[in-house]
C-alpha cells in the first residue's frame, strides 16, 4: 500500500524530532504563541475601535480562526516547501528523483514538523471561542461548514505552497518572492476582505483565492450579505475551489519538475 | 581595534553579495507593509487612535518595514550552530574578544541593511503615502536610537546563542523568543494601541526598545531622552549579562562531537 | 542493460557581462556521446571536472531529460520511466545522501524497504548479507549524523542495494575515504559484480578504482567520448612503452645497443638500470636475456605505465 510508505517516511520523521523533548515542547509553545500573538492583536486593536472593515470583534475572530487552524494544517503538511531551494541546491531533490515514489509526496512527507500542531490547537481554540461567541444560526449545513471550511482553506493554502514555492525551479532565490504569497495570504485571510485596498483584495482574494479560505465561509456562518456585493453562493463553494487550486498546484508542479529535469526548456 | 573595523567591513560585504535576494526581500517587505498598513488604516479611519492619525500610522508602518531587518528581530543561529558543531573552539581561543568581534560583524550587516534593507521600504512609503517627518533636529536622536536599537537586539541574540552552551538543543528557545519580539517589539501593532493598564509592563521589556523606541523618537512622541535613557539601559543590561555569560561558558565549554 | 546513441544535453548558461546586462548562451555538456553496456559489466566512466560525467549518469538514472538522443536502460527510458527505472537500478551518489540524516541506518534501510516495496524475505536475506560484508552490524542502530564517512558510505552502498537493483550506479563512490574504506568498498564491488552479476557504471577521480574494479574503461572529456575498450588495450594503445627495471650484481656504465630498447637511465651508481622499451618492438623475456649475457642480473621487475599516465595522455592526444 502506497499509503503506508507515507505513514512510514512521516513517522521516522517524527520520531527524530522527539530526540529534544523539552526543545520540541518550548517550540510547540512558540508555535502557539505565535498564533495567539495575532489573535491579541486583533483585540488591541478593537480596544480602540469598535468594527473593522464593517465586522464586529468576534466575527474578526472567528474569520481569524478558520483562517489560523487551516494555515496550521497547511504549514503541517506544506511548510516543509520551504525547504525546496536547500533540497535543489544540495542536491537532495536527486535523491527524491531516484525514487520510485512522486516527488511532491516526498516533499510533504520529508520534514513534517509536529511542532506545528501548536499552531492548529491554539487556531482550534479560537475557533470553539468564536463560535460560542457568534450569533449561528445552527444546521446540519452550518455545522458542516464549519468542519470543511478550515479544511477547504487549509487545502487552499497547501495549493498556494505548492505552486509558490514552484518558482525556486526557475528562480535560485525565489524563496522570498514565495513567502510574499503564502505568509502573505495568511496575513490577509485573517481580516475581513474590506478591510483592503481593491488592488490587494483582488490578488489575495482571488488570484491567489485567499477570501475562499476565511471570509466568504464565515459571512455564510454569519448569514451576512458581503458587503463586497458578492453573492451568498460563495460562502459555499470553498471546497470546490480548494479541490481546483489542488489540481492546478498538481500541475504547476509538474511543469516545475520537467523544467528542472529540463524537458521543454 | 582595527581588527574590529575589519570584522564590521567584512560583515557589511558578506551580505552585500546576495543582490538578487535582496530585490526579491524588499517586495516581500513592501508586500507586508500593505497588508499591514491596510489593516490599521481601517482602523484609524474612524478617528485616530492615541495620537495615531493616517499619516504617523503609515510612517509607523514603514519604519517598521524598514528597521525590521536593520535591528533583526528574530533570533540567528550563527553562534548557536558553531557551538553545536564545536567549532566555537576556534573561535574562543582567537585573540579577540568573541562578543565584541560578532558585534563588529553585526554593525557591519546593520550598516549593510541601512542602506538596502531600510531606505526602500521608507522611500517607497514616504513617497506613496502620507508620511510625518520629523524637524532635522530629531534625525540625530533617531540615529542613536536605531543604534542603541541594535545593541539590544544583538545582546539579545547573544544571549539566546550562548544558551547552546548548556542546551543541546536551543531551537525551542530561539522560536518562543521571536514569538515574543513580534508581539512586544510594536511592529504589528503600535504599543500605544495596547490598554492602559498593559503599558507599563509591555513598555518595561527590552522587546520595546528594539523597535518601537527609534519609531516613537522619529514620530516625536514626547521627549526623546527618556527613551533614549530607556534603550542605553538596556543595551548595557543584555551586552553585560551576554559578558557574564560568556567568561561562564569558557570556563566550562563543552565541545560538542568535536 | 544500458544503450546510448548519440546522446546530447544542452544548457543555458546566463553570465553576467558588465553591471547589469546579462549574456544567454547554450552550452552543450554532453555531445553526442554514445556507449553500450552489457549485463553482468563493470565500466569506468571517466573524465575530469566538468566533462559531463554526472550530467550523463543523470540523463542514464532519470533526473535529466536528455535534449536529444536515445537512452535505454533495463530497456526503459530513463526519462518517461522513471518510477519504473528506479525500482530496477540502485544509484550511489558519494556527496549526496540518500538516508535520513537522523534516524539510525536500520530504520532508513526499513524506510527503504516500504518505499521500494521489497518482499520482506528478499529484505531480510540482502541486508544480512550487506551488513556482514561490509561489516555494518557494530553501527547499524547509530544515527547517520554520527557516523564516519566511511561508514555511512557503506550504509548508502547497502541502501541502494535493498531493492536488488540489476544495475547500480556509482558517483564517485570513493571521494573522501581512507584508504582502507576504499579498499574495503572495492572488495564488496568487485564481489557484487563477480558474483551476483551486479553491472556496475561509475564514475570515479581515483584511478585506483577502476583498475580494480572496471576491466572497461570509457573516456570522456569536454562532453565528448575520447575512447572506449579494455584497460590494457587502451594502455597498449597510448601507452606502449613498458619499462623493465634491472637490479644488477655490479655496477655497470649505461647498457648500450640493447634490441628494441628506446632509452634507459641508470641509477645507484650503475647498479640499477631503467630500459624503457615498446611492447611492439620486443618483450620483456627477449631484453632480460639479452641483459643477462652481458651482466650478472640481481633483481628486476616490470613497470607498466600508470593508468593516470594513460588517461593523461588520453587527454593530451586530442
Amino acid at each position: 500500500m502506497a499509503e503506508s510508505v507515507y505513514a512510514k517516511l512521516v513517522g521516522a520523521r517524527l520520531r527524530g524530532q522527539m530526540s529534544y523533548r523539552a526543545s520540541f515542547l518550548m517550540q510547540c509553545l512558540a508555535q502557539a504563541v505565535n498564533q495567539l500573538a495575532e489573535l491579541a492583536i486583533i483585540l488591541v486593536l478593537f480596544n480602540r475601535v469598535s468594527a473593522l472593515g464593517g465586522f464586529s470583534v468576534s466575527e474578526v475572530v472567528l474569520m481569524y480562526a478558520i483562517a489560523g487552524t487551516a494555515f496550521g494544517i497547511a504549514d503541517l503538511v506544506a511548510g516543509q516547501l520551504d525547504e525546496l531551494p536547500t533540497y535543489i541546491r544540495t542536491g537532495t531533490f536527486d535523491v527524491l528523483l531516484l525514487r520510485p515514489l512522486s516527488t511532491l509526496a516526498q516533499m510533504m512527507a520529508s520534514d513534517l514538523h509536529l511542532r506545528k500542531v501548536g499552531r492548529i490547537a491554539a487556531g482550534v481554540g479560537a475557533l470553539v471561542y468564536a463560535l460560542g461567541h457568534n450569533d449561528i444560526a445552527w444546521s446540519v449545513s452550518t455545522a458542516g461548514l464549519v468542519v470543511l471550511a478550515p479544511i477547504s482553506g487549509a487545502v487552499i493554502f497547501s495549493a498556494i505552497w505548492v505552486a509558490a514555492n514552484a518558482v525556486c525551479f526557475w528562480v535560485v532565490d525565489g524563496q522570498e518572492l514565495a513567502n510574499t504569497v503564502t505568509y502573505g495570504s495568511n496575513a490577509f485571510t485573517s481580516y475581513p476582505a474590506t478591510v483592503f485596498g481593491p488592488w490587494l483584495r483582488r490578488f489575495f482574494a482571488f488570484v491567489v483565492p485567499g477570501a475562499f479560505v476565511a471570509y466568504y465561509p464565515a459571512l455564510a456562518l454569519l448569514d451576512r450579505p458581503d458587503p463586497l456585493g458578492g453573492p451568498a453562493l460563495l460562502g459555499w463553494i470553498s471546497p470546490l475551489v480548494a479541490v481546483a487550486a489542488a489540481v492546478l498546484a498538481g500541475l504547476v508542479w509538474r511543469t516545475a519538475v520537467r523544467h528542472y529535469r529540463g524537458t521543454g526548456s | 581595534m582595527r581588527a574590529y573595523a575589519f570584522l564590521a567591513l567584512a560583515g557589511f560585504r558578506r551580505y552585500s553579495t546576495y543582490r538578487q535576494a535582496m530585490v526579491a526581500g524588499m517586495a516581500t517587505n513592501v508586500a507586508f507593509g500593505l497588508l499591514r498598513l491596510a489593516v490599521l488604516v481601517a482602523a484609524v479611519t474612524q478617528g485616530a487612535i492615541a495620537g495615531y492619525d493616517v499619516a504617523a500610522t503609515a510612517t509607523y508602518v514603514w519604519l517598521g518595514q524598514g528597521l525590521m531587518a536593520v535591528v533583526v528581530l528574530w533570533g540567528d543561529k550563527h553562534l548557536s550552530d558553531r557551538v553545536r558543531s564545536g567549532d566555537v573552539v576556534v573561535d574562543l581561543y582567537r585573540p579577540w574578544h568573541l562578543q565584541l568581534a560578532l558585534f563588529a560583524e553585526d554593525v557591519g550587516r546593520a550598516c549593510y541593511a541601512v542602506a538596502v534593507r531600510f531606505a526602500p521600504p521608507v522611500a517607497f512609503g514616504a513617497l506613496l503615502f502620507p508620511f510625518r517627518w520629523p524637524s532635522i533636529g530629531t534625525l540625530p536622536a533617531f540615529a542613536v536610537s536605531v543604534a542603541l536599537a541594535v545593541a539590544v537586539s544583538f545582546g539579545l541574540r547573544f544571549l539566546l546563542n550562548a544558551t547552546t552552551f548548556w542546551l543541546l538543543d536551543n531551537r525551542g528557545v530561539q522560536a518562543l523568543y521571536t514569538a515574543l519580539t513580534w508581539l512586544l517589539c510594536g511592529l504589528a501593532v503600535p504599543l500605544a494601541f495596547f490598554p492602559e493598564w498593559a503599558l507599563p509592563i509591555v513598555w518595561s521589556t527590552p522587546f520595546a526598545a528594539m523597535l518601537q523606541a527609534p519609531i516613537d523618537v522619529f514620530l516625536e512622541r514626547g521627549s526623546p531622552w527618556p527613551l533614549l535613557a530607556g534603550q542605553a539601559f538596556w543595551a548595557v543590561a543584555v551586552v553585560a549579562a551576554g559578558h557574564l555569560v560568556l567568561s561562564r561558558a569558557v570556563r566550562k565549554v563543552v565541545v560538542q562531537g568535536g | 542493460m544500458i544503450e546510448v546513441r548519440d546522446l546530447r544535453r544542452e544548457f543555458t548558461v546566463t553570465t553576467k557581462v558588465g553591471r547589469f546586462r546579462r549574456e544567454k548562451r547554450v552550452v552543450r555538456a554532453v555531445d553526442a556521446v554514445a556507449f553500450d553496456v552489457a549485463a553482468g559489466e563493470a565500466v569506468g566512466y571517466v573524465g575530469p571536472n566538468g566533462a559531463g560525467k554526472s550530467t550523463t549518469i543523470k540523463m542514464l538514472t532519470g533526473i535529466l531529460v536528455p535534449t536529444s538522443g536515445h537512452v535505454r536502460v533495463c530497456g526503459v527510458e530513463p526519462s518517461r520511466g522513471r518510477r519504473e527505472l528506479a525500482r530496477r537500478i540502485g544509484v550511489v551518489f558519494g556527496q549526496r545522501s540518500q538516508l535520513w540524516w537522523d534516524l539510525p541506518l536500520r530504520d532508513s534501510f526499513e524506510l527503504l524497504r516500504a518505499i521500494y516495496r521489497v518482499p520482506a524475505g528478499d529484505y531480510r536475506s540482502r541486508l544480512r548479507e550487506c551488513v556482514e560484508l561490509l561489516e555494518l552490524g557494530p553501527f547499524l542502530d547509530t544515527p547517520v549524523r554520527q557516523l564516519s564517512l566511511g561508514q555511512r558510505m557503506r550504509g548508502e552502498v547497502t541502501a541502494s542495494l535493498l531493492h536488488g537493483p540489476e544495475l547500480l550506479v556509482l558517483d564517485e563512490p570513493t571521494i573522501g575515504l581512507d584508504l582502507e574504506s576504499k579498499e574495503r568498498l572495492r572488495e564488496f564491488l568487485a564481489d557484487l559484480n563477480a558474483n551476483r552479476g551486479t553491472t556496475l557504471l561509475l564514475t570515479t577521480h581515483d584511478l585506483d578504482d577502476i583498475e580494480r574494479l572496471c576491466p572497461r574503461l570509457v573516456v570522456i572529456d569536454r562532453g565528448t567520448v575520447l575512447a572506449d575498450g579494455a584497460l590494457e588495450e587502451l594502455r597498449a594503445e597510448v601507452a606502449p612503452e613498458r619499462v623493465l627495471v634491472i637490479d644488477l650484481e655490479k655496477p655497470s656504465g649505461e647498457l648500450a645497443g640493447l634490441p628494441g630498447v628506446t632509452s634507459s637511465r641508470v641509477e645507484l651508481n650503475g647498479l640499477r638500470h631503467h630500459l624503457t622499451f615498446r611492447r611492439a618492438d620486443t618483450t620483456a623475456a627477449a631484453l632480460i636475456s639479452a641483459v643477462a649475457t652481458r651482466a650478472e642480473v640481481h633483481d628486476l621487475v616490470v613497470v607498466e605505465p600508470e593508468i593516470d599516465d594513460v588517461v593523461r595522455r588520453l587527454y593530451a592526444r586530442r
